[in-house]
């Protein structure tokens, strides 16, 4: 049975040795890194002293913005996982923040990372009950478990109950300095929450990610241990809403349960990262970029920018589902996250 | 004797959570969807009704009109937003290159985006102030049992609820569209072939969602409070009964809002503050003790 095949092989004259090349990235990447690199250094070393206050402040919640949607997309794009109650952790970010700054006396810029930290401490149980739960119903149940977050907060002692917090660290400061410090802060996190991204995409972890993402099972079946990725990226991205919240708290000088624990949060994650490119390190930088242009276009409109919104939203999902970035930019990347063989 | 009267009450209360858990049941059960606009669009057939109402219009005609209406707009939702996204789940199957988009997270990201929208749109026309649907003397009437006295209109609201559940579960069970939604429901395609268009399928199953979840949200708006913004309680309360319930289960579903309401009334009884608080908390240790819910339906879907 064997020996006519192992003919009819050698029969077969050998095929060109084929030298596969194999690249990762390539000129576009290293054009576009550079034009961000551009676009950081010039928010870094210029944009502060041509802008008004007002306009740092407002920078200042597009970088949070960036970290919302870059976290969320981990969790849905590269994940699957949509969870529609990060708000949880933004909340949770902001409330620490404030305790960390106010009542344990803590340096803002440690208190940030310190409540970074507590998001995804309180991520990781959180992770074991709604894992429970399977795609459509993951979303709501995370929405559950960020109710319980807002309505426990309220109910807490110290906590301000329906009227939230403010921030009283910075009293004292000049306002100015404030200003400066937290903008160059929230920058400096943004850059290094997309680095931090790109880097565990291109890691091993990421890899298996991205298989998970494709295909649960099969992946599975070849030994990557899906739990645990999925796990990781759960208490990564909701860190990751703690960063953001924390950020917004000190930006905005308070909290109130209603406004951190919004799900409209949520709506602005699941906008940047829809209308921006699910499952691209690009697309949420092109989508907050966007909702943050948008909301300040149409902040005049009052609630209708919710309607545009959502509208642009449901008509992305069903005309280009790639996003933006899917139909600008197609196969480039600016962070290369896969390989490409070349025959 | 309060602690009787609010397990009464709760009960009474699961009537109306299983109600709105109806239809989000039915959508997922036959397409795998779970449409996070439910709640808002119960809200805003509360807002539909009350528009009826103030027009003149007597209450039970308000329900004719929008139960129908909201019939007719299940349908088109499926066919112009839900099926196409759903089309890209299926496209998502087979191979594709670089990012491959929202795939399966379609349906579930396009009713966000509906939710989001309708909600805004809903506070810009009615303000975010609360409203009730004016009800004459059907709201404060009691009926005596022993030493209580139940309210008229949850007690109404419990039977309507068991009644629709009932309709709904023969509809499934012997009607031939019922029959072509378990089809749809088991394989689409294998579904297809035996000649029953599963785009249509879907939409009747939609449309009639969306009918009892009108009515559901009539049920709301005249035993409580309603804003735009209720919607995402509702979603959450309704969501909440049917995983209590388990899926796939409508009596399940019926047990589940029961469960949710007696919850909350007796949640609300240790601590008036912490009624919805004790809801979700008892959702999150069903969670944990039974993840498949109360009555888990032995046959899978």
């Amino acid at each position: 049975m064997s020996a006519p095949n192992t003919t009819a092989d050698a029969a077969v004259p050998a095929a060109p040795p084929a030298t596969p090349t194999v690249t990762r990235g390539g000129r576009g990447s290293v054009v576009g890194g550079g034009v961000l690199v551009l676009v950081v250094v010039l928010l870094a070393a210029v944009v502060p002293y041509v802008v008004t206050l007002g306009a740092l402040s407002s920078l200042v919640m597009l970088f949070a913005l960036v970290i919302l949607g870059t976290t969320w997309n981990l969790l849905a794009g590269y994940g699957g996982m949509v969870s529609v109650g990060q708000q949880a952790y933004v909340g949770v970010g902001g409330y620490a923040l404030i305790q960390l700054a106010d009542a344990v006396g803590a340096p803002p810029w440690a208190a940030v990372l310190a409540a970074g930290l507590v998001g995804a401490v309180l991520a990781l149980p959180t992770s074991y009950l709604v894992f429970r739960l399977a795609g459509g119903y993951f979303a709501i149940g995370t929405w559950v478990v960020a109710e319980v977050f807002r309505l426990v907060t309220m109910q807490i002692g110290g906590l301000g109950g329906g009227s939230g917090l403010s921030l009283s660290a910075f009293r004292g400061t000049d306002r100015v300095d404030r200003v400066a410090f937290v903008y160059w802060f929230a920058l400096a996190l943004m850059v290094a929450v997309v680095l931090g991204t790109y880097l565990l995409m291109r890691s091993r972890v990421g890899l298996g990610l991205t298989a998970i993402r494709d295909d649960r099972v099969a992946a599975s079946s070849l030994g990557v241990a899906v739990d645990r990725g999925r796990r990781i990226v759960y208490v990564a991205g909701s860190a990751g809403a703690a960063l953001a919240g924390a950020l917004i708290a000190l930006s905005t000088l308070g909290v109130t349960p209603g406004s951190i624990y919004s799900v409209n949060w949520t709506a602005a994650m699941i906008f940047i990262v829809v209308v921006g490119g699910i499952g691209t390190i690009e697309g949420p930088l092109v989508g907050a970029v966007l909702y943050w242009a948008l909301q300040q276009a149409l902040a005049p409109l009052g609630t209708w920018y919710l309607v545009v919104l959502g509208g642009v939203a449901v008509a992305v999902v069903l005309l280009a589902p790639r996003g933006l970035w899917g139909l600008v930019a197609g196969r480039f990347q600016i962070f290369p996250t896969t390989y490409r063989v070349r025959i | 004797m309060d602690w009787l009267n609010a397990g009464v009450q709760g009960v009474l209360l699961g009537g109306q959570y299983s109600l709105l858990a109806c239809g989000l049941s039915l959508i997922f059960g036959v397409m795998r969807i779970v449409n996070l606009a439910h709640g808002v669009l119960a809200v805003l057939a509360a807002y539909l009704s009350l528009v009826l109402v103030q027009q003149g219009l007597p209450l039970w005609l308000a329900v004719v009109v929008v139960v129908p209406v909201f019939a007719v707009l299940g349908y088109a939702v499926q066919r112009g937003l839900f099926n196409p996204a759903l089309a890209q789940v299926r496209g998502s199957d087979s191979a594709r290159q670089g990012s491959r988009g929202a795939g399966e997270l379609a349906p579930l990201l396009v009713s966000f985006g509906v939710a989001v929208a309708l909600t805004s749109l809903l506070q810009e026309v009615f303000s975010a102030d609360t409203r009730k649907i004016p009800t004459g003397d059907l709201a404060s009437a009691g009926v005596p049992l022993g030493p209580l006295s139940v309210g008229l209109l949850p007690l109404i609201t419990l039977v309507v609820a068991a009644a629709v559940i009932a309709a709904v579960q023969v509809f499934l069970a012997r009607t031939a569209t019922g029959r072509a939604m378990r089809a749809v429901a088991d394989d689409a395609g294998a579904a297809a072939m035996y000649g029953v268009d599963p785009r249509h399928t879907y939409a009747v199953a939609t449309a009639l969602a969306f009918a009892t979840l009108a009515l559901a949200g009539v049920f709301v708006g005249m035993s409580t409070q309603f804003s735009p913004g209720y919607g995402d309680l509702v979603l959450l309360f309704a969501f909440e009964a049917v995983i209590i319930g388990g899926l796939g289960s409508l009596w399940g579903t019926l047990l589940g809002g029961i469960v949710l309401g007696l919850a909350q009334t007796i949640g609300a009884q240790i601590d008036p503050q912490s009624g919805v608080l004790a809801g979700h908390l008892v959702f999150l240790a069903v969670l944990v003790v039974r993840p498949g819910g109360l009555l888990p339906r032995s046959v899978p879907a």
